[in-house]
């Protein structure tokens, strides 16, 4: 691995404006290297970033995911909270329909970090579930954000720390000439799923999810309704919006939604309160999240390429130990 | 005991469906020693290709495949992902599931019946989702079915062989052909009594796949089954009310 000599800043070209190409750009931007991000697209987060939850759950996921999931995500609460406004550090509730509530046994027997609540103490946290759920988990050291909006604050950092964000960029790889006919010392590839034909073993997992409009109900944090096949969360957003998902389909479909999809989501919003009958269905959203064999995201190097990739459900909460990963590649601290 | 001409390397059927990863699905069937791996082609494929990616990871485990119908609730919709699930995966074996009522996910035997004789006609090797009922099972052998599987309780449910005496009876009426429980099996002990009362294999997902520690769980069901399978050619005891001493009481000193 080349050292970068003492007062030379690295010329670092990212591929993909989503979460894992924007984490990454300005983390190394942070670090001193000299960004320029391209993006094939009109905007940035326009793959599968966009339609995340932006849940910041560390000790929720450990219920399916391996202990390294957890491991690596408990620095992102605070990651995002320096990096971004209006992350919420109010914690997870975890609820199930009454027919399934022996899954919240399971789920409790597989996580940590969590109170047992009554529904007392859950009327406490969401005064607008009172007297519909006798028994759940609070999460108290989990957060949530809005994606979207974490990601255009993301962009303005770049900028602000000197980087360059180039939107609609043609797809080859030297494109715009940055830097005058000379090279990047390193390529960051970020590109999700439209990396699957060069990344042995990364497929693409379909995700469903729904945005809606509610005046009539009020949450505080994200609620996850555990169902014996899929575990739906609604997380609410900034002007009475709640984002309801998501299904996880071995499949690379973009196609739009399934109405047996958009049943089972819209479902669990008004099993959580039936208030949410009369909510504004906003948007509905496909993406293919790009996953690894182990469902867990990888930094790998390739010559003088890293690839940041697989993120799956993990987008959010694993992007800073990855970009801190790249950051330590470029600047030599460490291989992959 | 042949399934349509084939032995299988295992008596343990593994569904793909519900593991945290791939990764550990296939970790599940090594631990397995799975002689069949059944995937569902409906809900992975919103009608189109797009699930190639998964399709190929099973393909790659390198056990013979039998895809399912699950999530069909008509005999139009079966035949048709049959007839998906033949071309994809290049076999004729089909396990065929016509779901009757959501809530407990019950075949519906009637449209059973029905596309099991729409698909032996056309060539498939139907292994039909089936409740315990013996008169059903009779006419899946006259539409052309040549293996059986009857559940044992609801899909996903976990609460083992729900009907003892219905499993019994139909091993006793179809003593020759290839009867495997489907559904139900929570526990390694469910497992192993299925093969106790002489079923030939048994197919197992949720209980494997939403383990703790789902290739660990696989490794017990191998277990288990063999120890069925291996009791069951053993002859086991009769059971009896009364107890019977091991060592003969008569003619012993007398201590009193």
């Amino acid at each position: 691995m080349t050292k970068v000599a003492t007062g030379v800043r690295p010329r670092v070209l990212v591929r993909g404006a989503g979460v894992a190409g924007l984490t990454s750009a300005v983390t190394l931007a942070e670090r001193g290297a000299d960004v320029v991000l391209l993006e094939v697209g009109t905007r940035e987060g326009a793959g599968a970033s966009w339609m995340a939850g932006g849940m910041l759950a560390p000790w929720c996921e450990a219920e399916s995911a391996p202990p390294e999931v957890t491991r690596d995500s408990i620095e992102s609460v605070d990651w995002w909270a320096a990096h971004v406004p209006d992350v919420a550090r109010n914690g997870t509730l975890v609820l199930a329909p009454p027919r399934d509530v022996a899954d919240i046994t399971r789920f409790s027997r597989r996580t940590s970090h969590f109170d047992l609540v009554d529904g007392d103490r859950i009327a406490e946290l969401e005064p607008d579930l009172a007297g519909r759920f006798d028994k759940g988990l609070f999460f108290p050291e989990e957060g949530h954000l809005d994606p979207r909006k974490a990601l255009a604050a993301l962009r303005e950092r770049l900028i602000a720390l000197g980087g360059t964000v180039q939107l609609n960029a043609p797809a080859d790889r030297m494109a715009g000439d940055p830097w005058h006919g000379a090279r990047p010392d390193w390529v960051v590839d970020c590109t999700g799923i439209a990396a699957e034909k060069r990344l042995t073993g990364l497929r693409g997992v379909r995700g469903e999810m729904v945005l809606l409009r509610c005046h009539e109900v009020t949450l505080h944090r994200p609620v996850r309704m555990l169902h014996p096949r899929i575990p739906v969360y609604i997380v609410p957003r900034a002007d009475h919006l709640f984002m309801v998902g998501a299904t996880m389909v071995e499949s690379e479909s973009f196609a739009s939604m399934t109405l047996r999809s958009m049943v089972e989501l819209l479902t669990a919003a008004y099993v959580l309160h039936p208030a949410f009958g009369e909510a504004e269905i906003v948007e509905t959203g496909v993406g293919v999240r790009p996953a690894y064999p182990d469902n867990v995201p990888a930094v790998t190097v390739e010559g003088r390429t890293v690839y940041v990739n697989g993120m799956y459900r993990h987008g959010f909460l694993l992007s800073p130990s990855r970009a801190r990963r790249v950051g330590d590649i470029v600047f030599g601290a460490s291989a992959a | 005991m042949l399934f349509y001409g084939a032995e299988l390397s295992s008596r343990l059927m593994l569904g793909t469906a519900q593991y945290p990863s791939p990764e550990i699905l296939a970790d599940s069937v090594r631990a397995a020693q799975a002689g069949v791996v059944t995937v569902s082609l409906r809900r992975e494929s919103i009608g189109s290709r797009a699930g190639q990616a998964f399709w190929s990871l099973i393909r790659d485990l390198g056990v013979p495949v039998l895809p399912n119908t699950a999530g069909c609730h008509t005999v139009k919709e079966a035949v048709t992902t049959a007839h998906m699930a033949r071309e994809v995966f290049e076999t004729d074996w089909i396990k065929l599931e016509v779901i009757g009522e959501s809530d407990t996910l019950q075949p519906d035997m009637f449209a059973l019946v029905e596309a099991a004789r729409i698909l032996s006609e056309d060539g498939f090797k139907v292994f039909p989702y089936m409740t315990e009922d013996l008169v059903g099972a009779e006419r899946l052998m006259r539409a052309g079915c040549q293996v059986l599987m009857p559940w044992g309780a609801p899909i996903g449910s976990g609460k083992g062989l729900n009907n003892v005496f219905g499993l019994r009876a139909l091993r006793a009426h179809f003593p020759d052909v290839p009867l495997v429980v489907d559904a139900g099996i929570g526990l390694p002990s469910h497992a192993a009594q299925a093969m106790e009362l002489g079923y030939d294999a048994v197919l197992i997902n949720t209980a494997v796949a939403q383990a703790g520690d789902p290739a660990r769980m696989a490794m017990a069901f191998r277990l288990a089954v063999e120890a069925g399978l291996i009791a069951r050619a053993a002859d086991p005891m009769e059971q009896r009310d009364m107890a019977v001493p091991s060592t003969p009481v008569l003619g012993r000193a007398v201590l009193a």
